[in-house]
């Protein structure tokens, strides 16, 4: 499964980064350190009507996108 | 919770809308509730690192959004002390910023402000503004990024929201310390605890939203996601209603408070603000909530703002109501280039 490692990003990038990975196939993962990103990417995958469900780690999160 | 945070969203913009009407109401300069470009160089010029005398006050508000956005933070649990991503670089878009604001005359969250208030030259404003963001974007698409942070010390993080807040209760304090403004728009001020407490709520709730003018339309264009516009809008609507009731709205080209009428030095200020903050990632506003939230980057940028202020006034290349200055015009031509070289040797390839 793809993955993208957005960590220490700032926004847009994570978000141009999953939107990337997401043209080139699903499911994926991404991984991101800050709420804004997380926020963010998951109102892309609303916006896309895809799936997306995260976890909180211990000093991240890592959301799981799928059709 | 897509709904619950647009109705945040929309609250936010509406409020600050409003605060900014009744800040002007008390005393604020015209127009201008909240300017973050232009509180800045009065609180640089308050510290006498510019000798503009009709622009020098330590304001409150810039220590109320830093403070607001550090307490919601810390009670929200997100406060993170990061930084590391290209500081230097940060520094100078932020010198960059406050050339191109000051040529206009306002940051972004003024150009609205200005325009919600009848005045027309704003239009040249959100116009450079606009295409200024775009040719940000354009460089975002091709991979344009400043690089990851890192996990600092967490006073690291604080040190901004300290040494803002520092300042301000010694400009209490040691008011000798300090310069201030007798006259034009640093002499015009709302009573410090109301401008304070103002700040405070606005940058709760900036933290708390993620208000940003620059990612308003970044979003829009890139993602056609108007979360963030929304809020930018609501500013407008809002102050737009409240100018009309306070009878503060007055429509026009000419003889607007603190603008200058040329079209074209309007719209490029605004074009080199737009641009240099899209690579930033946020306008001067974020950067103070983000500062708040322990992002040192954004304190760098701050710095930055605060540095060329001092210079914009210090060599006359600040624009007043006459209108803009040859070397002002030479600066923001020079800030144009130097923010596109930014944005070609800055590309990653794994973006």
């Amino acid at each position: 499964m793809k993955t993208v490692d957005a960590r220490g990003l700032s926004c847009p990038e994570p978000v141009l980064m999953t939107r990337k990975a997401v043209s080139q196939g699903l499911p994926m993962e991404v991984y991101v350190d800050h709420e804004v990103a997380l926020e963010n990417i998951l109102r892309f995958c609303y916006k896309e009507n895809l799936k997306a469900e995260f976890q909180k780690k211990e000093e991240y999160y890592l959301i799981h996108i799928e059709k | 919770m897509d709904r619950n945070q647009k109705m945040w969203m929309l609250a936010t913009g509406g409020l600050t809308g409003l605060f900014a009407v009744l800040l002007v109401r008390f005393g604020n300069p015209a127009n201008m509730g909240f300017c973050i470009a232009c509180f800045l160089r009065d609180m640089t010029g308050s510290m006498k690192l510019h000798q503009a005398a009709v622009v020098q006050y330590m304001r409150p508000e810039i220590a109320g959004l830093i403070l607001g956005a550090f307490i919601m933070s810390v009670a929200s649990k997100e406060y993170q002390s990061k930084g590391g991503s290209s500081p230097v670089t940060r520094f100078v878009l932020g010198i960059l910023v406050m050339i191109g604001a000051l040529m206009f005359l306002g940051c972004p969250l003024r150009m609205v402000l200005r325009l919600a208030g009848g005045d027309l030259n704003a239009i040249a404003g959100l116009l450079g503004f606009v295409v200024g963001i775009g040719i940000g974007i354009f460089f975002l698409q091709k991979g344009f990024s400043l690089r990851r942070t890192y996990v600092q010390n967490p006073m690291e993080g604080s040190m901004m929201t300290i040494l803002i807040s520092g300042f301000f209760i010694a400009s209490l304090a040691v008011p000798l310390w300090f310069a201030r403004s007798t006259s034009g728009p640093g002499a015009s001020a709302a009573p410090w605890l109301l401008a304070l407490v103002v700040g405070g709520i606005l940058g709760a709730l900036a933290y708390k939203t993620r208000l940003c003018t620059v990612g308003g339309i970044r979003d829009a264009v890139m993602f056609r996601d108007f979360h963030l516009l929304s809020g930018f809008l609501a500013i407008f609507v809002f102050a737009l209603v409240a100018n009309l009731v306070n009878g503060t709205f007055k429509i026009g080209w000419t003889g607007q408070p603190i603008a200058h009428t040329d079209f074209l030095w309007n719209a490029m200020g605004m074009v080199l603000v737009g641009f240099a903050s899209a690579l930033l990632g946020g306008c001067p506003l974020r950067q103070i909530i983000l500062a708040g939230g322990g992002n040192s980057d954004s304190a760098i940028t701050i710095f930055g703002l605060l540095v060329g202020a001092a210079i914009s006034h210090n060599w006359g290349l600040a624009s007043s109501a006459a209108g803009p200055t040859p070397a002002g015009k030479i600066a923001v031509i020079a800030g144009l280039v130097i923010t596109m070289l930014i944005a070609l040797m800055n590309r990653s390839k794994g973006a």
